[in-house]
């Protein structure tokens, strides 16, 4: 057992590598196993969790991407809200959402139950998805798409605020996302 | 520590003036000294400006005050950022550094021309980079992600400060290699100065990363190459997080200084500490990853190795320390005599004397709130309902600002008399100044992490989206909660203004110290100075009783060994919660 009494202000003499006492001891070992807790959570989620930030990434630039937008709505749209296009692609549709300075592009219409590919990316500097109420957050970056497969588990009108800092009208950029309980008819689709 | 004598070290040159300590015996190479104090007296000026800018930032995001107007918001945050975590820190940093690598080992600040070359670049980086952002010319807030673009100056500004601050941490190895030819110490480095080793190795990697980012981002800005704003995330965190590492490496060996100077702690075994510092070197100064977990750039097996190294060495190194700290305090007051029951070395240890009090609460506020929630926050999945919400500053403000912050103002009061030979000034503010700091840290993280937790976004001028596109109301308990989170701020920026009166007025105005007088209390000299806490003569017998083996596994430090469960239990219920919010959001793969 080593039993000197210094402080961490001096020096050690000789050799310091000493037995430490069995209380410290037990609490590196606890300590680290619980830091392979820590760790093997995440394979473990993405094993049997739901819920994994994995999906599909590819390069992409904005033109490209603000181009395949473009398709998308064309394709979709089924009404507008403020001037913005109100797109309801059909079940397990890829689905193009886009963020610029200082808005989002465009209001979703989807289905409750229903899996989606939601691609996010940006069409000018970083911006920040965050859907509200479910509190649910991806980085939105310039160049990259980002397809996360998404299944709504519930119906309402939901919001998507810009949490990265993106230009001095940062806090204006607030888009829509909609979620139906089943299939809407084409005609009751269309917003008033 | 007065000066008695001024000695001309015969191993060094004739500018090589020392004085002895009279507190401490050591001896103080006035070069260095002077070196300190430049550092320390930049430090206080950056936390002045942070400090006054997160007053404002406070009072905006209060929703029912909404101060500032969004312009001024976004730029007022960024200098806080800059001010504060750039700034304060590094400044402070580099003077631990001339501090840890001279005085504590008796020896000469070597370079002196170079190291006030390396001074004088972070003093002209930092006004460049304060001007910029001042002037409007770089609203681009702290991280400046690629392509937001600042004026070219701003990002030249970094540069210059980084590449002063690369030549003091240079210049702290050159000390401590002379100081070990010249023999100026005998046996291995003192454990602090160990420490701050690696705060000066994880300081290198950390500003190798900032060249590597800044100056492409440099010529980006001058139009001469093009930089990937992903890529930019992932080496401009290679500096934002290692940089943090330099704070809690630097910010612990501070704790294992104060603890020495306010109760007399022991190393209980210098191995377990030593080897805790090395894995911070090894397993988290690269770490960016935390700050990427739901970014399209990278796969989750990138995310997960990155993010944990496999074991989260660096966080057992943390758990580690908030061990091997406490029970080094717990140690060191029951060789003193304090051995009743669990918890008499706490409550009888000096909670007036601010060194202390700003020690114990940057452990606890440190451990508890900034580590349990980082850990937490930065797992790979957990991240999702976390991330650039009002829990990453949450979580970042009771580390940085709780652990770090306060652990540098608990050796202020030190450097005070020990560097300065001042009083310290206003001393009945200086004794309340830890609880209101801390305190004030507490209501705001806390606040801001459960204001988080509803989605309320960080860097946002109006939650209240009154000139937004669609309608979007948050519900109601965020307004109390963001007001709490302005009531805890401006508590704490209180705490720091005193600070700064404090330092201020002791530094420049402060009345000398003759003689330290010992076992009276005087006002303006922390007790650990007036009381030495030495231990007593049968300190050796009192330290082989406490560690017989009929002590069972508690051994010498029991209340320590309680602390560090009730620690750990906190962290596994909060953890797991997490996993159980999260498992409630939308399916996502």
């Amino acid at each position: 057992m080593h039993l000197d009494t210094h402080t961490g202000l001096d020096c050690p003499k000789g050799v310091w590598w000493k037995p430490a006492h069995k209380s410290e001891k037990l609490w590196v070992t606890i300590a680290f196993a619980w830091c392979m807790v820590l760790f093997a959570m995440m394979p473990l989620w993405h094993w049997k969790g739901g819920q994994n930030p994995s999906g599909i990434r590819r390069h992409t630039t904005p033109a490209a991407y603000g181009q395949r937008l473009g398709e998308f709505i064309a394709q979709y749209q089924t009404g507008q809200d403020r001037g913005i296009p109100i797109v309801s692609p059909p079940p397990g549709a890829d689905v193009y959402l886009a963020a610029a300075q200082f808005q989002w592009l465009p209001i979703l219409r989807l289905q409750k139950g229903v899996e989606y590919t939601l691609h996010l990316s940006a069409l000018d500097v970083n911006h920040g998805f965050s859907l509200y109420p479910i509190n649910v957050n991806f980085q939105v970056v310039p160049g990259y798409d980002y397809g996360l497969r998404v299944t709504p588990n519930a119906s309402g009108d939901f919001r998507i605020l810009c949490n990265e800092f993106c230009g001095i009208g940062h806090h204006m950029m607030v888009g829509r996302v909609i979620v139906d309980d089943g299939p809407v008819a084409a005609a009751a689709r269309i917003e008033p | 520590m007065t000066t008695s004598t001024t000695v001309i070290d015969p191993r060094g040159s004739r500018a090589d003036v020392f004085r002895t300590c009279q507190s401490t015996g050591r001896q103080i190479h006035l070069g260095a000294e002077r070196l300190i104090k430049a550092h320390a007296v930049a430090s206080v000026v950056a936390l002045l400006i942070g400090a006054i800018a997160a007053v404002l930032i406070v009072l905006t995001r209060w929703q029912a005050v909404h101060l500032l107007p969004a312009e001024w918001f976004y730029r007022v945050l960024g200098v806080h950022g800059m001010s504060m975590l750039i700034f304060f820190i590094i400044f402070f940093e580099v003077a631990v550094l001339h501090f840890t690598s001279t005085a504590l080992v008796n020896a000469r600040g070597c370079a002196p021309k170079t190291s006030w070359l390396g001074f004088g670049l972070m003093v002209i980086g930092a006004v460049i980079v304060e001007t910029m952002m001042w002037s409007g010319k770089a609203d681009v807030l702290f991280t400046s992600y690629v392509p937001l673009r600042a004026d070219p100056s701003f990002y030249l500004g970094v540069i210059l400060f980084a590449v002063g601050a690369l030549i003091g941490v240079s210049v702290f190895f050159i000390n401590l290699v002379v100081a070990q030819r010249e023999q100026r110490y005998e046996g291995s480095l003192p454990l602090v100065v160990y420490g701050a080793v690696t705060a000066a190795i994880i300081a290198v990697i950390t500003l190798l990363h900032g060249a590597a980012i800044y100056i492409p981002t440099y010529l980006w800005s001058l139009g001469l190459m093009n930089v990937d704003p992903e890529i930019y995330r992932v080496v401009w965190w290679g500096l934002g997080h290692s940089s943090q590492q330099i704070n809690v490496a630097a910010m612990v060996a501070i704790w294992y200084m104060l603890g020495a100077l306010t109760i007399g702690s022991v190393v209980v075994n210098e191995k377990i500490s030593r080897s805790a510092f090395v894995l911070y070197i090894l397993f988290i100064s690269m770490a960016s990853a935390h700050h990427l977990l739901v970014d399209p750039g990278m796969g989750p097996a990138w995310k997960i190795v990155n993010t944990s190294y496999f074991m989260y060495m660096a966080v057992l190194a943390s758990m580690i320390h908030g061990f091997t700290v406490p029970a080094g305090m717990e140690l060191g007051m029951r060789l003193r005599g304090y051995t009743n029951g669990m918890f008499e070395w706490l409550r009888r240890a000096p909670w007036h004397d601010p060194g202390f009090s700003a020690l114990i609460f940057s452990v606890f506020v440190f451990g508890f709130v900034g580590g349990i929630t980082g850990v937490t926050i930065g797992t790979e999945q957990i991240n999702i309902i976390v991330h650039n919400t009002l829990r990453v500053p949450g979580h970042f403000h009771a580390t940085v600002v709780s652990g770090t912050a306060m652990a540098f103002m608990g050796a202020t009061y030190y450097l005070i008399p020990l560097v300065f030979q001042k009083k310290v000034a206003f001393w009945k503010a200086a004794q309340i100044q830890p609880y209101l700091f801390a305190g004030g840290m507490l209501i705001f993280t806390l606040s801001m992490t459960f204001a988080g937790s509803f989605g309320v976004p960080r860097r946002h001028w109006d939650i209240s989206f009154s000139t937004a596109a669609f309608d979007m109301q948050f519900n109601p308990v965020v307004d109390v909660l963001l007001a709490f989170v302005a009531l805890g701020g401006l508590l704490a920026a209180t705490g720091a203004f005193i600070f700064v009166a404090i330092a201020v007025k002791s530094v420049f105005l402060g009345e000398p110290i003759g003689q330290i007088p010992r076992g009276v209390a005087v006002a303006g000299i922390p007790a650990g100075l007036t009381h030495p806490p030495v231990h007593a003569v049968d300190v050796d017998e009192r330290n082989a009783a406490l560690h017989a083996d009929s002590r069972g596994v508690m051994g010498p430090m029991p209340g320590t060994v309680v602390l560090v469960f009730v620690f750990l239990a906190a962290f596994v219920v909060y953890f797991f919660v997490n996993w159980k919010i999260l498992s409630f959001v939308w399916k996502i793969g």
